[in-house]
């Protein structure tokens, strides 16, 4: 019991050590913005911390809470949708060549339409609502998770799903203990670009539909030319999603690629 | 004695090619029956087809034993789960409680001479005799009353092999378990079994059987080579156990 939480405790000390080289990027990034600040002066590009105490204006306000919190809401909503859609579709493409042959080119057809079309449609659709803000985002995430989770099914060790025939494992025991499990090393990765992609598309979707939250925010900016309060908008966006990833999914996957870490030599552990 | 697995007249093809026909073979309670034949006779869709793993497509298959575990060529382990999850994973097919099937899966590794200290590593981090072992300790969690074992120590070394054959003769007599011992390597067929059936090289049913003198385990290793030598020169039915296809080797 003391082993299993020592362990866990290092496995979370590894993590936030790693934390260091994702400051020194970020340290780099804020270099590379005050040299184009000092370049083109306040106007164009407000410097980094200029920025910053934007941000910490606009943090300020609980008025602005409400509305980072009616985006997060939204793409959460939409990401949480797409990620069950997506889900039940790729497994079902995955263990039925049928429904793979049907899906692939309805898949090509939705990816192959732009984003900014899908929401234009959906304003059409339902109006300056909720809807289409998570319309547009069930649009834009579910076929990333669909082809995630195919791929998973597909690539399932059928030698282990014999060996457990052989143990008298029915399909939906093979399904739960075998195939989810396998499914799951490829689902955490796809979801992970359909968060970031839900948040995106929401920011986008708010702006043009003129439904509040961040992206209304950032039209309102826009509108004032305040170009410091619209780059803080976007640190507040970008900060959000990192957060979502870092607090829950990345855990979760950790969770799950334990044996991962044990087949990595030392010395390369991320 | 009452028969724990009779095939009677089983048959299967591949895509329209016809790999086994018209095999009967019968099995006593605690008997280890090896079977032997050239690679791709079909002798491992005989034991998929035994165990459940491949529906027959003509004759049947007739079950006395209570339940079976079957040992694979390769380890086919779980990557994900631990030594000890991946023994206990029958036992968790069969809906057993969490503490028991911690307590059975440690009593069967330590039958197949697993130390505790490898039971919480992943399969990656064992080498491939010792996944083998973990493959062997899962087959007899289940305390199974018959094992399957397709071809389980083809991939290992010489000595590896050796020490594993022990590990099954000495637990087969332990357990009372019966067995269908799958392989290509008649002395390994002479060292574990009791008898020694051969599957025709096409697959036309057996084309016969030897009974091995004295109980396995106690054979010296002499008269061992002498009666593997006296089979491969003198006996017919094993002159073609050493022919070799490649491409309908599977």
């Amino acid at each position: 019991m003391t082993a299993a939480v020592a362990e866990r405790l290092g496995r979370l000390g590894r993590f936030l050590w790693s934390g260091w080289a994702g400051l020194a990027g970020l340290a780099l990034f804020a270099a590379v913005w005050q040299a184009g600040h000092e370049r083109f002066g306040a106007f164009i590009l407000p410097a980094p911390l200029a920025t910053l105490a934007a941000g910490r204006t606009i943090a300020g306000d609980p008025a602005s809470w409400a509305l980072a919190a009616t985006t997060t809401l939204r793409a959460l909503e939409g990401f949480a949708l797409a990620g069950l859609a997506g889900t039940l579709g790729g497994i079902a493409a995955g263990y039925s060549p049928a429904t793979m042959r049907l899906a692939r080119p309805i898949l090509t057809v939705l990816l192959g339409v732009p984003p900014i079309a899908w929401i234009v449609l959906a304003m059409i659709w339902f109006g300056s609502t909720n809807g289409t803000i998570i319309t547009s985002i069930v649009v834009a995430s579910t076929p990333v998770v669909f082809v995630g989770v195919a791929e998973g099914a597909l690539t399932r060790d059928r030698g282990l799903d014999d060996m457990a025939r052989a143990f008298g494992a029915g399909p939906l025991a093979r399904l739960t203990t075998l195939g989810l499990r396998h499914i799951a090393a490829f689902l955490f990765p796809a979801l992970t670009v359909a968060l970031g992609s839900a948040f995106k598309v929401a920011v986008m979707a708010e702006l043009l539909a003129n439904t509040g939250g961040i992206g209304g925010a950032l039209a309102m900016a826009r509108a004032n030319l305040d170009v410091a309060e619209a780059l803080a908008w976007v640190l507040i966006a970008v900060g959000g999603l990192i957060l979502v990833e870092y607090a829950l999914v990345h855990p979760v996957r950790a969770e799950f690629e334990r044996w991962r870490e044990a087949a990595r030599p030392w010395g390369v552990k991320r | 004695m009452a028969a724990v697995l009779a095939l009677k007249g089983l048959g299967h093809a591949y895509l329209g090619r016809t790999v086994l026909d018209a095999v009967d073979l019968t099995l006593a309670a605690g008997e280890v029956v090896a079977l032997v034949g050239p690679s791709g006779c079909g002798k491992s869709t005989l034991a998929h087809i035994a165990a459940g793993v491949v529906e027959p497509l003509r004759g049947r298959v007739e079950r006395g034993y209570r339940r079976h575990g079957m040992v694979f060529q390769e380890p086919r382990l779980l990557p994900w789960a631990t030594a000890r999850d991946n023994i206990a994973y029958p036992l968790r097919l069969q809906g057993l409680p969490r503490g028991e099937r911690r307590v059975r899966a440690e009593a069967a590794a330590a039958r197949a001479a697993l130390e505790p200290a490898d039971l919480g590593k992943y399969p990656v981090e064992l080498s491939g005799g010792m996944r083998q072992r973990v493959a062997i300790a899962r087959a007899l969690a289940i305390e199974p009353d018959f094992v399957y074992f397709d071809e389980p120590f083809t991939a290992l070394d010489v000595a590896l092999k050796r020490r594993m054959q022990d590990l099954v003769i000495g637990a087969a007599r332990a357990l009372r378990f019966a067995a269908l011992f799958i392989t290509h390597d008649l002395m390994e067929a002479a060292r574990v079994a009791h008898r020694i059936a051969v599957v025709d090289a096409h697959g036309r049913g057996i084309a016969g059987e030897r009974a091995v003198e004295g109980t396995p385990g106690e054979r010296g290793d002499g008269d061992l080579y002498r009666l593997v030598a006296t089979f491969l020169t003198d006996d017919p039915l094993f002159r073609h156990i050493h022919d070799i296809d490649e491409r309908r080797a599977s």
